[in-house]
């Protein structure tokens, strides 16, 4: 198995006016490619904090991440921009999907970004919603869609650009369990097939019990 | 975004207005100062010289008879006369300015129309400039004395502008308020408001208006040497109800007023600046606010900062053309509209004005902008991540 992510020693401390936080404290692991790595733990534990750093959105006060032989830490704002943009998918709990654009136009964002044609977009963006079943639903704005169907929208999204990665924050936290199920069939269906390593946040063990890799945090450490 | 872009539009516009109308109206005063040939005017008491070349339109008239009592004073340095009455008409729905004259003595004052094909022989003036001496007490060579034979009862002569606007040409007939009129010339076109009027014989305009010897100013070349020695002072004193003023004078009346409206102008300037960055300020903020959520999905799939920055100073910049254009023509309409009443003369639009306008109010959008857009730039997205 490759190696494509390794964090040594991270460490993420918040000023606040009761004190200083230690959000992350010397978190070390890697991650490999094709790898579904489960991130548990209570509220507070850093879980989210931890895929933040991950992915470049937030900067670690200490330690190395390493993305493919990158050092992400220290990473300029372009450069990070960059490896998001090209490497990186996201699914969110609360979909992040622009409310005025439909579901392709939606799905699309990342292509433009990248330099396709508008041709390529609508062509990829509509073969990923026919992935997700949304065939039908391409020129809905998100409102018209139930919270599934957003959601499905939001991973189509973050697999048009072909991402090493998918960092999924809580992707079922607005779902019932059925949609919930469906999701997570549905990621595992990605991770498996499309062969993509996939970090997904949450706070549901049965969620969690989809990952073949777990974290488990609690105070900003692994615990297991 | 619309009351943003008003706030320049108005600001940009207003002002558009008033330099459309102070630049024009400067160059104007150049030209006439070319065209005028007299120096002194005699207008009646009131009337106001702020645009000496159309002071005498719809003013007050005086008695015709104060002609013969300036030929007939003891006043020496008075070379050349010429009555004039002037009344704004309208023919065929075009609004246009009827100017009655004594012929010889008006054309003997107009070096403009010496090219016209009108002119006669040199007027010999008591110090008019002459083939041997040319500088004789007049500053200007331009000042030079030509007369015309005649200028029949029924004929007039067209200003270009007017012509157009009527749509005749030489030779054709002219239907002054029940009067026909043979057009003799189109004159050549001048830039000031002779453009639009029609000449006809002063006693001819006077039966057509109901003015009976009745004149509205009258335009006298005078020496400069006599002016030096209070010839002003002495017209007075013959014409007491009436306004003896040297062009020197009216000019300097007219650059003030034009200083006057290029330092409102600035003052406007320094307003928009304030009102207007401040207006697209305060929606920038609020759109960035409104969109935060969206700038963080953006930022998350991969905007770098400076795209969110560009992309926000690029739609001020937007904004800021979108007003800076509307304001120019708002402006360059209020100019034409109102400036034949404020100024007595056509506006045209002023093309450098367009490029001012465009400048001016993007720097106003962008200034305004650089604040709400770093804020932007600089939001970090992973507020969007734990947003619920």
């Amino acid at each position: 198995m490759t190696t494509i992510l390794t964090v040594q020693n991270i460490a993420k401390t918040y000023r606040h006016r009761d004190g200083i936080v230690n959000a992350l404290n010397e978190i070390s692991f890697s991650v490999n490619k094709g790898d579904f790595v489960s991130i548990t733990g209570p509220s507070g534990s850093g879980k989210t904090t931890l895929l933040l750093a991950l992915c470049g959105l937030i900067r670690p006060t200490s330690g190395r991440i390493i993305f493919e032989n990158q050092n992400l830490e220290n990473a300029s704002d372009k450069v990070l921009a960059e490896f998001r943009k090209k490497h990186v998918g996201f699914v969110m709990q609360n979909f992040s999907l622009i409310p005025y654009m439909t579901a392709i136009q939606n799905v699309m964002i990342p292509l433009g970004l990248n330099g396709h044609s508008s041709d390529e977009q609508q062509k990829l963006s509509s073969s990923l919603l026919e992935l997700v079943g949304l065939e039908n639903r391409q020129n809905h704005f998100p409102r018209e869609l139930s919270a599934g169907q957003q959601q499905r929208v939001a991973i189509a999204r973050a697999l048009v650009n072909k991402p090493t990665m998918i960092f999924a924050d809580e992707p079922t936290g607005n779902l019932d369990p059925f949609l919930s199920m469906e999701i997570l069939e549905f990621l595992q269906k990605i991770n498996k097939d499309l062969n993509i390593t996939i970090m997904m946040v949450t706070h549901s063990p049965q969620a969690a019990n989809y990952g073949n890799v777990r974290i488990n945090l609690s105070e900003g450490k692994i615990c297991s | 975004m619309i009351s943003g872009i008003l706030a320049i539009t108005l600001g940009i516009g207003v002002m558009v207005a008033i330099r459309s109308i102070s630049e024009v109206s400067e160059k104007a005063v150049a030209v006439n100062l070319d065209n005028l040939g007299a120096n002194i005017l005699v207008l009646p008491q009131g009337a106001g010289v702020d645009n000496y070349y159309a002071a005498d339109i719809d003013a007050p008239t005086f008695p015709e008879e104060y002609v013969e009592r300036i030929a007939t004073s003891d006043i020496t340095g008075v070379d050349n006369m010429s009555p004039k009455l002037t009344r704004r008409i309208d023919i065929r729905g075009q609004k246009l300015v009827l100017t009655g004259i004594l012929p010889k003595n008006e054309l003997a004052s107009k070096p403009i129309w010496q090219n016209s094909g009108l002119f006669g022989a040199d007027l010999k003036a008591s110090c008019g400039p002459s083939p041997s001496n040319k500088t004789l007490g007049y500053k200007d060579e331009k000042l030079q004395r030509k007369s015309i034979d005649s200028l029949g009862a029924s004929d007039c002569l067209l200003g270009a502008n007017a012509a157009i606007r009527l749509k005749v040409k030489e030779g054709d007939k002219v239907n002054v308020s029940g009067t026909e009129l043979s057009v003799g010339k189109v004159l050549s076109e001048t830039g000031t408001v002779d453009d639009d009027r029609i000449f006809a014989h002063l006693h001819t305009v006077q039966n057509i208006l109901g003015i009976k010897d009745q004149v509205s100013s009258i335009e006298i070349m005078g020496c400069c040497n006599a002016i030096s020695d209070g010839l002003l002072g002495k017209l007075r004193n013959i014409l007491p109800d009436t306004r003896v003023t040297s062009i020197g004078q009216i000019v300097s009346t007219q650059i003030k007023t034009n200083q006057l409206m290029n330092q409102i102008s600035l003052i406007i300037l320094v307003i928009i600046v304030f009102v207007g960055g401040i207006s697209i300020g305060n929606y920038m903020w609020a759109n960035v606010n409104e969109r935060k959520r969206e700038i963080g999905i953006l930022r998350m799939i991969g905007y770098p900062k400076s795209s969110v920055y560009y992309v926000l100073m690029l739609k001020a910049a937007i904004m800021g053309l979108i007003g800076g254009l509307i304001g120019f023509v708002a402006g360059a309409l209020i100019a034409w509209f109102i400036g034949p009443y404020i100024a007595g003369i056509n506006i045209a639009p002023v093309p450098i004005l367009l490029l001012w306008s465009v400048l001016i109010s993007i720097f106003i959008a962008l200034v305004g902008s650089i604040l709400p857009a770093w804020f932007a730039a600089s939001f970090e997205p992973y507020t969007n991540m734990q947003e619920v």
